[in-house]
């Protein structure tokens, strides 16, 4: 399991980048970034190599977060890799709700998942020897 | 048709001033007795029911308020016994009560002779088909209006509030002649009209209506009469001293004609509560002076008027009452709906998920009043998925609709975002142009 934050974004210009600035200037490095956006307001979903420091500096600067811990995986280098896992997991009555990949040093894939059943699905994945991080 | 009742709008402004301070000393005597919340005001300043005379003793008179009714919440304030009410009406109140009205058939049949004094000042007589398309319920719009129209022998279409395209069918199957609604939906009728391509004249033979509920402008005016080329009355009332119909303009539009003989109207300070002279802008107080079942003495209406005793060509010799310019509190009116600011608060205390930190925008887009409420979400409120922010939006629409009777678009933003003042006003944007 590995841990992300979610931010709160209220739809205002420049919002994304107010966020970013405030990292920047903590000097957390992000290494992934996705959002869930509506008419009016987006999810930000981060990590970065320091997530506790990031809530504290992102939470004093006014923005509203929440830490959530995923599912993550290494995903093999090829094709249909990722569609085998998933129907797996399917199968197995696992839903995921959202995922994203997030940045290796190796250039293998890194998924992160968020899932209803978080123990479920990291057991399946090592039955299917999936690597967990 | 001129007049419903030419000898009570007609009367002699000597008769009318016997008339008043007659029905004044017996209100009095009976709100002494039967009215335990007033009799301890009168009480407090040591002033007897003998000591008024007539209707210049008026201002010796403590006031009655919005906050009486509330305290005494919902029967405190019924003078009729409970034999002799036979309907309530009601309207908001600041905390999320009811502000309830009871009424005797007394002051039924005299709310209805009103109601059908205003519809013959719009054009209507007892061959006409009166659409009302005011809501019907515990609002006084839609009872009101139908009242006034048997009441003057004319058809009552009681077609109530909504529904568009049928309100279209009604008006132009039936051929109503007079119509009352909101102004604002008057005009979101006539684009309506418009769109489905009827005609006016032909298929839409409106000749008049009483628009009311809800303040508006000369220009709205013009081009409701414009666009369907009728003669279109502001019409004024509230639901504690009786629904609309309480004022009214007649043909030469020279300011509503207040039902004087029935509803005494005085203007104050809205600082200092002292009276006014005619002519001058300040807080509507009203006396009832036929009602028996909640009488009500120097009633605070809250909203900004001035009067004028000038004479009226139309020949009527009750007072006028120059357009409603705002109010005294922070009440909004939505749609004709009375929603005050505090009961917007209560009900986000009352949802954990979010703060009490909130900004209401009003606005009037497609001239319907639309109300959105900006509030701050709570930080543990907050989760990573989109499905369970909207939820707390959803459960939160579904919780302001019931407590303020009337839709709000709920916008969640992150804590410390809204501007903390001291000042209610401040929380408060509105955009329309009144």
């Amino acid at each position: 399991m590995i841990n992300q934050l979610a931010v709160f974004l209220e739809n205002r210009k420049g919002r994304i980048g107010d966020c970013c600035k405030v990292l920047r200037d903590a000097g957390i490095n992000l290494s992934s970034m996705s959002i869930a956006d509506t008419t009016d307001f987006g999810i930000l979903r981060l990590m970065t190599n320091d997530n506790d420091k990031a809530f504290e500096v992102l939470k004093r600067s006014g923005f509203m977060c929440a830490m959530v811990s995923l599912v993550a995986m290494r995903v093999p280098d090829r094709p249909g890799a990722l569609a085998d896992i998933l129907i797996a997991l399917d199968e197995a009555g696992v839903n995921i709700e959202y995922l994203y990949s997030f940045a290796s040093d190796n250039g293998s894939a890194h998924i992160g998942f968020k899932t209803n059943d978080a123990d479920k699905a990291a057991s399946l994945l090592v039955k299917l020897g999936v690597e967990v991080l | 048709m001129k007049y419903f009742q030419p000898e009570l709008e007609t009367m002699s402004l000597a008769d009318k001033r016997a008339l008043q301070s007659e029905k004044l000393v017996k209100t009095v005597k009976y709100v002494y007795e039967r009215q335990k919340p007033y009799r301890e005001k009168m009480d407090a300043i040591k002033l007897r029911p003998s000591d008024i005379k007539g209707i210049e003793d008026i201002w010796k008179l403590p006031f009655t308020q919005k906050s009486d009714l509330r305290n005494s919440y919902p029967f405190g304030m019924m003078a009729a016994d409970r034999k002799d009410l036979v309907r309530l009406h009601a309207s908001s109140a600041t905390t999320g009560k009811l502000t309830v009205s009871g009424y005797t058939q007394n002051d039924i049949d005299i709310w209805a002779d009103c109601a059908a004094r205003s519809l013959v000042m719009a054009g209507a007589d007892q061959n006409s088909i009166v659409h009302v398309c005011y809501g019907y319920g515990l609002f006084t719009g839609g009872l009101g209006m139908h009242y006034g129209a048997e009441r003057l022998g004319a058809i009552a279409v009681p077609a109530s509030a909504g529904n568009t395209q049928r309100q279209l069918q009604l008006l132009s199957d039936f051929k109503a002649d007079i119509i009352c609604c909101t102004p604002s939906y008057a005009i979101y009728l006539i684009e309506e009209i418009e769109k489905a391509g009827l005609k006016i004249g032909t298929d839409i033979v409106l000749k008049g209506g009483c628009f009311g509920a809800e303040a508006w402008t000369e220009e709205m005016r013009n081009e409701i009469e414009r666009r369907l080329n009728i003669h279109a009355c502001d019409i004024y009332g509230l639901s504690e001293i009786s629904g609309p119909g309480v004022a009214n303009d007649c043909e030469y539009k020279r300011g509503m004609h207040f039902q004087d003989d029935h509803y005494f109207p005085e203007i104050v300070d809205t600082e200092t509560l002292e009276p006014l002279p005619i002519g001058e802008r300040g807080e509507l107080v009203i006396t009832t002076l036929d009602r028996t079942g909640m009488p009500l003495i120097r009633y605070r209406t809250r909203d900004i008027a001035a009067l004028d005793d000038s004479p009226c060509p139309c020949g009527r010799t009750t007072i006028k009452m120059k357009r409603i310019t705002g109010r005294s509190d922070d009440m909004l009116i939505i749609r004709g709906v009375n929603v005050f600011p505090s009961q917007i608060e209560s009900v986000l205390l009352k949802n954990p998920a979010v703060q009490p930190h909130y900004h209401i925008n009003v606005d009037r887009v497609n001239n319907l009043d639309t109300l959105e409420i900006v509030v701050e979400l709570s930080p543990n409120a907050f989760s990573d998925t989109v499905a369970d922010v909207e939820a707390i939006r959803t459960k939160l629409a579904g919780e302001m609709a019931s407590g303020i009777s009337v839709s709000a678009k709920i916008t969640l933003v992150s804590p410390g975002t809204i501007e903390r003042s001291e000042g209610k006003s401040k929380r408060i944007t509105d955009r329309r142009k009144i």
